[in-house]
C-alpha cells in the first residue's frame, strides 16, 4: 500500500475506533459551525471594511475617528 | 460610547477567561502525560501505559472542547476593536500568524498520532509525537503571549503617519522583549501547576473512593514533582515580572500594592483591606483599614535596592518623582497635552500631504515624532482615568500570591507523603483539600490575568492607545447581543466539558483511548 493509502487507513481506523471521541468531534463541528457560519457571518463583520474600501480611505477614516475622540475628550 | 467600551471589554474579558479555562490544563497536563509515557517507554510496564492513556483521554476532552475558542478573540478585534486592529495590526498580526501556521499545524499533525497511533506506530515515534504535541501547544501559547507582552511594552516598531499604522522594524525586539520573556515563562510554568493540581485532585478523589489506588498514587508521584518544579519556576519568573512591571508599568505596580503615595524603603503589603478608592484619591491619608507589611521588600523587588523610591499612584499622576536614572517623569497633565499635540500633528500632517504642502507636512511630522511616545494620552479626558481599578488589581494580586503560597505548601506535603510511601487513605481531610484545590488553582490562575490586564487599564497599548480610542464606532446593543450569545455558548461548552470529563473519571483507569 502506498504512503497516502496508509495514512488514509491510519486516520480511518483511528476515527472508526473512537468512542467518546465521536461526541467530541460533534462538539467541535457544532462549535466551528456556530463560530464561522453564524457568529462570524452575522455578528462579526469587518467593521472598517464597511466604512472604507481602500487602505487610503481606511487610514483617513481612522485619523478622523482619532481627531473626533480627542476633541470630544478635551471638551 | 461608554456602554460600547464597557460591553466590548466585558465581552473580551469573558472570552479570554473562558478560553483560559482550557489552555492551562492542555499545557500542564501535557507535560505530565509526556513524563508518564516516557516512563512507560523506558520501563515497558503496561500499567504506566494505562495511566498515560487515562490522563490522555482527559487531555483530549479538554483539547477538543477548548480548541478554537480563542479565535473568537480575533473576530472581536475586527468588529469591536477596529481602530486598534488598524493601528497595530501589522505588529500584532505577525505573532498570531506564526502561531496559526507553525504551532497549530504541528499540534494538529502530532495529536492524531498521539491518539490513533497506539500499537500502530513504534513506541519511540508515539512518544516523540506526544512530546511534540505538548511542545506545539506551548509554542502556540508563546506567540499569543508575545503579542500580549507587546501591548504592555510596545517596542521594535515605528509609526507610519501615511498609513496610520505601527510597523514592525525589529521582530526580535518584539519576540525577546524582557516583558515577553518573563510573561511567556511565567505563564507556561504556572500552567504546569494547574495541570499538576488537577491531576493530584482527581487522583485524591480516586483514593477517597478507594478506586484505582495504585494508579492514583503513581499519578500523584509524577504530578507533585511537575507541580513543585512549576511553582518554583513560577515564583522565580513572577519576581522577574514584578521587576519588569515596576520599570515599564509603574502605575500597575502601584495599583497591585495599593500604593497611593510613594516612598523610599517601601514595604511590601502582604495583606490588607483597602479604604474606598475615591476617598483615598480625595486626600484621605490612610489607605488601609488594616494591613500587614514586610519592610523594604517592595523597594527591593521593584528596583533590586532596599532603599529605592517606589512611586505611588498620586506621584505618577503628579510627575517629577525621583527615578533611578535621574530623569523627572512628566505629570499626567503634561503627557495629556503632549498626546493632544501628537494627534493634532497627525491630523494636520494628513491635511498638508493632501494639499501637497511638503514644508508644513514636515513640520507637523516633526511635532508628531517629538510627542508620539505620549500619543495615547491625547485621548484621556481626566487624569483620574489613568488609574486602573485599584481594589480589583490589589485583591487579585493577593489571591494569586497567597494561593500560590498555599500550593507550595500543599505540593511539599504531598511530595513528602508520596515519596515516603505514606498511606494517603489515613489523611482524608488532606485528600479533600487536594480535590478542592482544583477550582482554587483555576481561580488563582485567572487572578494572575486579572492583575496583568486590569492593572494596565486604561491602555490597550501602553501609552499609545487607550480603550476609548481603540473601540469601533458601533452600537452598544450589538455588542451586548454577542456578549449574551458568548455567555450561553461558553457556558454550554463548559458544561459539556465537565460532564464528559466527570463521566470519564468515573469510568476510572482503563486501556481505552478516546
Amino acid at each position: 500500500m502506498n504512503v497516502l493509502g496508509r495514512v488514509f487507513k491510519f486516520y480511518y481506523q483511528g476515527f472508526s475506533s473512537m468512542t467518546i471521541g465521536k461526541t467530541l468531534w460533534i462538539i467541535i463541528l457544532v462549535k466551528l459551525f456556530i463560530m464561522f457560519a453564524i457568529l462570524k457571518v452575522f455578528f462579526f463583520p469587518n467593521f472598517l471594511s464597511s466604512k472604507a474600501d481602500t487602505d487610503k480611505e481606511k487610514s483617513a477614516y481612522i485619523v478622523n475617528e482619532m481627531e473626533k475622540r480627542k476633541v470630544e475628550h478635551i471638551n | 460610547m461608554e456602554d460600547v467600551i464597557l460591553f466590548s471589554r466585558a465581552q473580551f474579558a469573558l472570552t479570554a477567561m473562558y478560553h483560559w479555562l482550557f489552555v492551562p490544563l492542555t499545557l500542564g497536563l501535557g507535560i505530565i502525560i509526556g513524563i508518564m509515557e516516557t516512563i512507560y517507554y523506558r520501563t515497558k510496564n503496561e500499567e504506566w501505559k494505562t495511566i498515560t492513556k487515562f490522563w490522555m483521554r482527559l487531555f483530549g476532552i479538554n483539547f477538543a472542547v477548548g480548541v478554537a475558542t480563542g479565535l473568537i478573540l480575533e473576530f472581536q478585534f475586527g468588529t469591536n476593536w477596529s481602530n486598534y486592529s488598524w493601528f497595530v495590526g501589522d505588529i500584532f498580526g505577525a505573532p498570531l500568524a506564526i502561531e496559526g501556521i507553525m504551532a497549530f499545524f504541528m499540534e494538529a499533525t502530532f495529536i492524531a498520532i498521539m491518539f490513533f497511533g497506539w500499537n500502530k506506530v513504534s513506541k519511540g515515534f508515539h512518544l516523540a509525537s506526544t512530546w511534540l504535541t505538548v511542545f506545539g501547544a506551548s509554542i502556540s501559547a508563546l506567540w499569543i503571549l508575545v503579542a500580549n507582552a507587546w501591548m504592555q511594552y510596545p517596542i521594535g516598531m515605528s509609526f507610519n503617519p501615511d498609513t496610520v499604522r505601527n510597523e514592525m522594524t525589529d521582530f526580535w525586539a518584539v519576540a525577546l522583549s524582557p516583558i515577553a520573556l518573563n510573561k511567556v515563562f511565567h505563564t507556561v510554568v504556572s500552567c504546569w501547576v494547574v495541570g499538576s493540581m488537577v491531576c493530584i485532585g482527581i487522583s485524591a478523589y480516586f483514593i477517597i473512593k478507594k478506586q484505582n489506588i495504585v494508579f492514583a498514587k503513581r499519578s500523584i508521584k509524577i504530578a507533585t514533582i511537575v507541580g513543585l518544579v512549576g511553582i518554583a519556576l513560577t515564583i522565580y519568573s513572577g519576581d522577574g515580572s514584578a521587576y519588569e512591571v515596576s520599570q515599564k508599568q509603574p502605575m500597575k505596580l502601584a495599583a497591585m500594592e495599593g500604593l497611593y503615595r510613594g516612598q523610599t524603603k517601601a514595604p511590601l503589603n502582604a495583606i490588607g483591606i483597602l479604604k474606598p478608592h475615591t476617598e483615598i484619591m480625595n486626600n484621605e491619608k490612610d489607605v488601609f483599614y488594616f494591613d500587614i507589611t514586610i519592610p523594604y521588600l517592595l523597594s527591593y523587588l521593584g528596583y533590586r535596592d532596599f532603599n529605592a523610591y517606589v512611586p505611588g499612584i498620586k506621584d505618577i499622576l503628579e510627575g517629577g518623582y525621583p527615578t533611578q536614572n535621574g530623569e523627572k517623569p512628566l505629570s499626567a497633565k503634561e503627557k495629556m497635552s503632549s498626546g493632544q499635540k501628537a494627534i493634532e500633528a497627525l491630523s494636520n500632517y494628513k491635511k498638508a500631504k493632501k494639499e501637497n504642502n511638503t514644508l508644513q507636512a514636515n513640520k507637523e511630522l516633526s511635532i508628531l515624532r517629538e510627542n508620539y511616545e505620549n500619543f495615547g494620552y491625547g485621548f484621556i479626558k481626566d487624569e483620574k482615568d489613568l488609574v486602573p481599578n485599584v481594589p480589583l488589581t490589589f485583591y487579585s494580586f493577593r489571591i494569586m500570591v497567597i494561593g500560590g503560597s498555599f500550593f507550595v505548601l500543599l505540593l511539599l506535603v504531598m511530595t513528602y507523603l508520596s515519596y515516603k510511601n505514606k498511606p494517603f487513605e489515613n489523611y482524608k481531610w488532606l485528600l479533600w483539600v487536594c480535590v478542592l484545590s482544583i477550582p482554587l488553582v483555576y481561580i488563582v490562575s485567572q487572578s494572575g490575568w486579572i492583575v496583568a490586564e486590569v492593572g494596565r487599564q486604561p491602555w490597550v497599548i501602553q501609552d499609545l492607545m487607550p480603550t476609548s480610542a481603540a473601540i469601533s464606532a458601533i452600537r452598544a446593543s450589538s455588542v451586548l447581543t454577542t456578549l449574551i450569545i458568548f455567555c450561553v455558548l461558553f457556558t454550554g461548552l463548559l458544561i459539556a466539558e465537565l460532564s464528559i470529563m466527570i463521566k470519564q473519571i468515573k469510568k476510572g483507569f482503563s486501556d481505552k483511548t478516546l
